[in-house]
């Protein structure tokens, strides 16, 4: 990604787009105009104002302060997830595509069965086991998404092992693990990052999925989906209070799917 | 034909090995049937009876032969918590899900297939530019989201239907079918947004191609073109994408269920899990394995159907 | 394939028009049926004697009688009795049965089936009886063809409330949890798992008959879709909203106020650091306001209390013990460096996670505690794990939940913190507690037991054995269409005495 391309219209829109949630969500981090979880009974459910410009919630709380702090929570699973599932993927993929054999085919059997899983689904039996909560969610996720990496990857290496450029880096005598990482990873990263951000797209939707079906990130902490499925009860007085986080997930998945369709993304 | 039979056999292995993997997973996991079920009145005698005659003291390895024994006849034990035959209690509650997937299926496919000719057949007109922009952002929205928003615009502010007013398929047809539309369009409208873009490049690129000058030279008017010729050709990338949705669709009816009220498998699963109900557990996700197998291998067929030339390389 | 693009516009029709015909259909038999909607599905048993849930009592309460039956007063009636008899030693209860009582399969009540059944509560085959307080009946015996005779162990003459466990066929005790059958005002129809369960008026009930004939008990797991449900017409009442969900009801609605009949309360683990400490537990007492909390989460409802007794045990319960710790920031600071810890300390508060009114005000504790320098996490767990985790295991620091009372006697609240009790899971002791209680227990003087009883309650409050809240308010949303709703001092939900409103 040496440089954006010339009028890279979907570059330069998406990472507007996707840098209006993460920055708040960034400082959302660290500072939030008011506590996340501090309770003020005189502002349940208030409108909007100068100084609640999204209003507040049903405990009064700041609704701004909770969607920072809870898109930073999003984020943070989205990215661990991506984590996770690229690095492990990327691992697995790698090995069994390059070396091949019984082993690769056994894995292989075994991630098809993963792989014909919806992720949401898996995720959602890997936090029946493990118990809800953000670290769960996150290991939840990562596992579940590291299938469709390795599928990704194996697919590339397999194709690779027999190219040209990586004979000749074998006949120069370099070990696997170096044909492996330094030799054919950089030419697969095109293919990767794509799946990179199609990936983190999908853990930020399936987080907030399960944060809806209340079996995400745990009150009093803010997530978007939890402050969803809150929101319904108001649904018929202050549809309001459904927009905000609603708004803020659709900007930041279209931020993301518009980067990642650009040129200077996908031509890299 | 032989890669057809082949892809049988292999889905039927998978889902064995699904019902394998998810009978130990379910066997380790920490949570007592019992101690849910008998809630604050649980002592330790009355644990362990409960626990007997759930026939939980038998050693795991003989439970999991005899379970599997029973899945390959059909037989998915006794609910926990509904004191009723598992197989009874998911063939009530299927069609709710299946009926939902095909339902947004239907959806997606004719939304997606009509706007992507619409903005195909018009190049870089104001009507594409409209159509890309919206469905880029249509693409965005959690089904979850769009529901809500289909709950407040159609239900409540426009009053087309009646929020909750969910009724089961066995009561009255007309009003379950009536009601299932708006789920299945929450669920189908991103899916739509993405089949959309793919198909508008399909067209696009089919449309330059020679066979597509020919047919239009020959005096075909447009639409005739597009739908006649250029359509098929342009459907079998979408087809790999229609399949991966199909499967997404099972997954998302699981949360867009809880949005409508709708008592179906996703609900069923839910709550089976919190009461540690694992015959119905084990039944729910062995049952969602074969729909997305079958319908992975439905995909396949179609596949072939629409591109010999896939049969042919094999 | 000329035709597809018009397959596809007229599938799209098709599914549009099937979608608006969808909402035009009005309810069937409108005015002689009500749909309730209820929490959560009955998971545990259809049968009244296996069932344990307090969500499965309310249902079955409709279905099921006992011997006796407790009225909207919480004063036992005579059901399939027509009268008893107690000794004065009250050691041998006498029943009479009431001419013309059926079950539901139109079979006549016998006192044989009255007997299979209290013997099934009783026994111990498997350990522990069904009802834990019959394992004192030491003989049951058919006098006559309609007279049956109790005789207990030990005098008890607390024993009458227990009488109201469910008369059911002797000849469906198999059956018993698959088809239900009972002598109740309504009788079971079907059930379909986590979407309904549907009742039926019972014309040869032998009481005062029911006035809708088609109930249906809704189950609406999502309760953020409440009041959707509620506006939109699918559910005609909701026990249980929360004041949330009461404020956005339309004037369609009428909203009931009851209590819930719970003890709310912190419960501390008395066995762990910190909380084996008096001082800390004091200290927790004085730092919360348990009208802040009705204030938050309950809208200024709810009806403070000081032990484990709620306001509808009129006689027991004791208002004066709601001010032995008014809220008291310096004090509670002060009791907390006398106990060790001047800096405050940090526990976990398990909540369960489907009890949305535990969860709030665990939410506004946690706010509360800050003032004190102690930091308390919440961590919500399912149902599942905090019944074995806190419950049974007694793995905890602290949980907030309402205690409810299993039966119209203290003892089903106070029983629970003898030293040694089975179900003590705040692992309270004391020899002072204990003895009260026994002395209650063991006497047949009214006096006497009543005022043990107090002096139980009396101890509770000021070891500050748990955190005391409230009994919440119970809001009872129902459509105006209805009438008649009575409010129990136990869970039940009497449908039997709602009628369409003129």
């Amino acid at each position: 990604m040496k440089k954006i391309k010339n009028r890279d219209f979907n570059f330069i829109v998406g990472l507007i787009l996707a840098m209006i949630v993460i920055i708040p969500a960034l400082i959302g981090t660290v500072w939030t105009p008011y506590d996340t979880e501090a309770m003020n009974s005189s502002l349940k459910l208030a409108g909007s104002s100068l100084s609640h410009p999204f209003g507040c919630d049903n405990f009064g709380r700041d609704i701004l302060s909770r969607i920072m702090s809870g898109s930073s929570t999003t984020l943070l699973i989205g990215i661990g997830t991506v984590f996770i599932g690229a690095v492990a993927g990327t691992l697995i993929g790698a090995l069994t595509g390059y070396y091949g054999g019984l082993v690769d085919d056994i894995f292989m059997r075994f991630n098809d069965v993963m792989f014909s899983f919806p992720s949401l689904l898996l995720a959602l039996v890997f936090v029946a086991v493990m118990g809800s909560g953000r670290i769960q969610l996150l290991l939840a996720l990562g596992l579940a998404f590291i299938p469709s990496y390795v599928r990704i990857v194996r697919a590339e290496y397999v194709r690779a092992r027999n190219l040209d450029y990586v004979k000749s880096a074998k006949l120069a005598g370099a070990s696997d693990m170096r044909v492996m990482f330094v030799h054919i990873l950089p030419n697969i990263l095109k293919v990767l990052m794509n799946s990179i951000l199609i990936g983190f797209n999908n853990a930020v939707l399936a987080e907030a999925g399960l944060s809806f079906l209340g079996i995400g990130v745990q009150p009093p902490a803010a997530s978007l989906g939890r402050m969803l499925a809150d929101s319904q009860t108001y649904l018929f007085n202050r549809p309001g209070i459904a927009i905000a986080p609603g708004l803020t997930l659709i900007i930041m998945v279209l931020g993301i799917s518009l980067v990642g369709k650009s040129k200077t993304i996908t031509e890299i | 034909m032989t890669g057809i039979v082949k892809k049988i056999f292999s889905s039927i292995l998978t889902i064995l090995v699904v019902a394998c993997l998810v009978f130990l997973a379910f066997a380790v996991i920490p949570g007592d049937p019992a101690v849910a079920k008998l809630g604050t009145q649980a002592t330790p005698d009355k644990l362990a009876a409960l626990r007997h005659q759930m026939g939980l003291d038998i050693p795991v390895m003989k439970r999991f032969l005899v379970w599997i024994a029973g899945v390959i006849k059909g037989d998915f034990g006794t609910s926990y918590s509904y004191s009723m035959p598992v197989t009874k209690l998911i063939a009530d509650k299927l069609p709710v899900t299946v009926i939902l997937t095909v339902y947004s299926f239907v959806i997606m496919t004719a939304l997606s297939i009509f706007t992507a000719i619409l903005a195909a057949r018009r190049e870089n007109s104001v009507m594409d530019r409209v159509i890309q922009i919206v469905t880029q952002m249509i693409m965005s929205i959690p089904p979850f989201f769009g529901g809500i928003v289909i709950t407040l615009v159609f239900g409540l502010t426009l009053k087309l239907f009646m929020p909750g007013g969910y009724v089961s398929y066995g009561n009255n047809l007309p009003r379950f079918l009536g009601y299932m539309f708006w789920p299945a369009l929450a669920i189908a409208l991103p899916k739509s947004a993405m089949a959309f873009s793919l198909l508008y490049t399909g067209l696009v690129t089919e449309r330059k191609k020679d066979y597509a000058r020919t047919a239009f030279s020959r005096g075909n008017s447009t639409k005739d073109v597009f739908y006649k010729h250029l359509l098929r050709n342009a459907c079998i990338p979408v087809v790999t994408f229609f399949g991966m949705a199909l499967a997404d669709m099972i997954a998302g009816s699981i949360v867009i269920e809880q949005v409508f009220g709708i008592p179906g498998l996703g609900r069923i699963l839910l709550t089976s899990i919190q009461n540690r109900d694992y015959p119905v557990v084990e039944a729910i996700i062995v049952c969602i394995a074969i729909l997305v197998t079958v319908s992975n291998l439905l995909v396949d067929i179609l596949y072939r159907v629409i591109d010999p030339r896939t049969a042919i390389s094999e | 394939m000329k035709n597809s693009k018009r397959l596809f516009v007229s599938a799209l029709v098709l599914l549009m028009t099937a979608a608006l015909c969808g909402c035009a259909g009005g309810k069937a038999g409108e005015g002689d049926a009500i749909t309730i909607g209820i929490p959560q599905d009955i998971e545990d048993s259809l049968d009244p004697h296996t069932a344990v849930a307090a969500g499965t009592r309310e249902v079955l309460f409709n279905v099921f009688e006992g011997l006796i039956k407790p009225d909207s007063n919480g004063d036992l009636k005579p059901a399939i009795a027509s009268e008893y008899v107690i000794d004065d030693e009250g050691k041998t209860y006498t029943f009479t049965l009431r001419d013309g009582v059926t079950f539901h399969n139109g079979a006549p009540v016998t006192a044989e089936d009255v007997i299979a059944s209290i013997k099934r509560c009783a026994d111990t085959s498997n350990g522990d009886p069904l009802v834990a307080a019959f394992s004192n009946i030491a003989s049951i015996d058919k006098k006559d063809d309609k007279t049956v005779v109790i005789t207990l162990a030990n005098p008890d003459t607390d024993f009458l409330c227990n009488m109201t466990t469910a008369i059911i066929p002797a000849d469906n005790i198999d059956n018993a949890g698959t088809n239900p059958i009972g002598t109740g005002p309504y009788m079971y129809v079907s059930r379909s798992p986590q979407e309904n369960i549907v009742l039926k008026r019972y014309d040869g009930y032998w009481g005062d008959k029911a006035f809708i004939e088609n109930v249906t008990f809704k189950i609406i797991a999502n309760p953020d879709t409440i009041v959707m449900n509620l506006e939109g017409g699918s559910i005609d009442m909701f026990p249980r909203v929360t004041t949330a969900q009461a404020e956005q009801l339309s004037d369609n609605f009428e909203i009931k106020e009851g209590t819930m009949n719970l003890v709310q309360a912190l419960y501390l683990n008395n066995a762990v650091k910190p909380f084996d400490d008096v001082r800390v537990r004091q200290a927790l007492c004085y730092a919360i306001d348990p009208k802040e909390i009705m204030d938050y989460a309950f809208d200024g409802r709810g009806s403070e209390i000081g032990s484990s007794m709620f306001p509808t045990f009129g006689k027991y319960f004791m208002p004066e013990l709601n001010d032995t710790y008014n809220q008291d920031i310096e004090k509670a600071k002060a009791l907390l460096a006398e106990a060790g810890y001047p800096d405050g300390f940090e526990f976990t508060i398990k909540v369960p996670s489907n009890y949305t009114q535990h969860v709030d005000t665990a939410q506004i504790l946690k706010e509360e505690f800050k003032k004190i320098g102690v930091t308390a996490d919440i961590e919500l767990i399912e149902w599942s794990s905090w019944l074995s985790d806190v419950y049974s295991g007694r793995d905890y620091e602290g949980t907030v939940i309402g205690v409810d009372a299993s039966t119209l006697s203290p003892r089903a609240l106070l029983g629970r913190f003898v030293s040694d009790a089975g179900n003590n899971f705040v692992n309270f002791k004391s020899a002072e507690y204990d003895a009260a209680y026994e002395t209650a227990v063991t006497s047949t003087d009214d006096a006497v037991q009543t005022e043990n009883y107090k002096k139980c309650e009396t101890i509770l409050a000021t070891e500050a054995a748990n955190v005391y809240i409230q009994d919440p308010a119970e809001l009872v949303a129902i459509n105006k269409k209805f009438t008649g709703y009575e409010f129990y001092p136990m869970y039940a939900q009497d449908i039997s005495k709602i009628k369409l409103a003129k």
